[in-house]
């Protein structure tokens, strides 16, 4: 139950970076491959959250403690 | 004179003092019954009682703050539940009690009172205090639900979250919200919290037709509610309905669908903000062919058959991209009239080395393909 591994980060986290992106590009200061690296990332985050925002599927889990008090948690029924 | 005494001679001051200090050191707040004789509300707002029962009386006093919000004086004979603590005036030498509320006992059952006595536990504690109400995340994106899953509340927010923050993750804590043990489970639920890796915690209940939320009420509950790591929203009952939980959690919504809609933001207003960025990052693009452009104009290379490689790249990875987002495709290059050379195969042909005499390659431009040959040189 911990965080997911990264390179799944939350959307706003993802968001946060592309604004931070964009900023930087229009802030005219990169050299040339900076910017196009950074551009590519943009695009790369913008279509991820874009997929995300069109696919993502509420996940209600079932949170339990066992006996000897490990967590688990499974899929509800919402 | 000689008093016969063996101890030293204390003044009258000192005396009420020491008693002062005992009285009021000793016996902090707590509710005493009794029935309301002879009450005057003074022109400066303070109210002065008696208040006795079949064998004592006590004399009372009620600042004008707490007399402001007890409403009127309370008529002589009626029974009441005071709240307050005993202290000496000592300028008359008059032991009184000092009460804070004062409620009609008529008005109240057992388990208002006990209400009243959570509350006052709890606020003496500071557990209400706007200070300690921490703020919202922004954008959890992992919320742990502490309420019943068999509940109407679990469904409304499970609803209302699907639509509004679809890339969410609920962890339900199960626990009775009404009911024998209810208090006792809801404490559990909030201590798991603790264990868990989230953003915010929501506790709630729906309302019902036999209305019962003392779980909600309990000091153990809402001290446990208090400690949750993380900031919490409580969503109990209806609108009109206020539990202890409400003012101990950072936020009180007023029903559990209102309680989703504080908690996430709504994918509407994400969707226009993904779009705008994607305008922004687009056009930051623009600017950067045009400074490009600018550079290699005044360079003034103008090779033959080949292009600047750096504008190569540009073009190929901005094309490339652009395939998949139309609206930041950076092709407005080649409409300048710069052109983008690939081999048979399709490759680009950055260098000149790549360009092989009498070998046939394409040329793009803005509107097509020109089929080209490098001529021998």
């Amino acid at each position: 139950m911990t965080r997911p591994p990264a390179g799944t980060t939350s959307l706003a986290v993802e968001l946060d970076r592309l604004e931070q992106i964009v900023r930087s590009l229009e802030a005219d200061d990169l050299d040339l491959d900076a910017a196009l690296a950074l551009f590519e990332e943009g695009v790369n985050r913008l279509r991820n959250a874009r997929e995300r925002l069109a696919t993502a599927q509420l996940r209600v889990r079932a949170v339990m403690e066992d006996a000897d008090g490990t967590l688990s948690d499974t899929e509800l029924d919402g | 004179m000689t008093l016969g005494l063996s101890q030293d001679v204390l003044s009258v001051s000192e005396l009420a003092g020491a008693v002062k200090e005992l009285l009021e050191g000793t016996i902090g707040p707590l509710w005493i019954k009794g029935e309301v004789t002879g009450c005057k509300a003074w022109p400066s707002g303070h109210w002065y009682f008696t208040l006795r029962d079949a064998s004592a009386q006590l004399h009372c006093c009620m600042w004008r703050t707490y007399a402001q919000r007890a409403g009127r004086p309370p008529a002589d004979g009626t029974s009441v539940y005071a709240l307050g603590r005993p202290m000496l005036y000592e300028g008359k030498g008059e032991f009184q009690f000092s009460v804070q509320r004062l409620l009609p006992t008529a008005a109240l059952g057992d388990q208002q009172l006990g209400l009243e006595r959570v509350k006052a536990a709890l606020a003496a504690d500071g557990l209400f205090e706007i200070g300690r109400k921490r703020p919202l995340p922004p954008a959890p994106e992992r919320v742990a639900l502490v309420t019943s899953t068999e509940g109407a509340a679990l469904r409304d927010i499970v609803t209302v979250t699907r639509k509004r923050w679809p890339s969410a993750i609920l962890f339900v804590v199960d626990s009775r919200v009404q009911g024998d043990g209810a208090a006792r489970e809801l404490v559990a639920a909030l201590r798991l919290v603790n264990r868990l890796d989230v953003d915010l915690c929501i506790v709630s209940r729906g309302g019902g037709a036999q209305l019962d939320l003392a779980a909600f009420n309990d000091e153990a509950v809402c001290r446990a509610l208090a400690a949750v790591r993380v900031p919490t929203i409580s969503a109990v009952g209806h609108e009109t309905d206020v539990s202890l939980t409400d003012l101990v959690a950072d936020v009180r919504a007023a029903t559990p669908s209102a309680a989703a809609e504080i908690a996430f933001a709504d994918a509407v207003d994400v969707r226009r903000q993904v779009q705008q960025l994607g305008g922004r990052l687009a056009r930051s693009l623009g600017r950067r062919a045009e400074l490009l452009e600018e550079q290699l104009a005044r360079a003034g290379d103008r090779l033959e058959g080949a292009m600047d490689q750096r504008v190569a790249v540009l073009q190929y990875r901005g094309d490339r991209l652009g395939a998949e987002l139309d609206a930041l495709s950076p092709l407005r290059v080649l409409e300048r009239g710069y052109a983008l050379p690939r081999d048979r195969d399709g490759r680009v042909l950055r260098r000149r080395a790549e360009f092989v005499a009498g070998e046939a390659f394409s040329l793009r431009v803005s509107d097509g393909v020109v089929p080209a040959t490098v001529r021998a040189e």
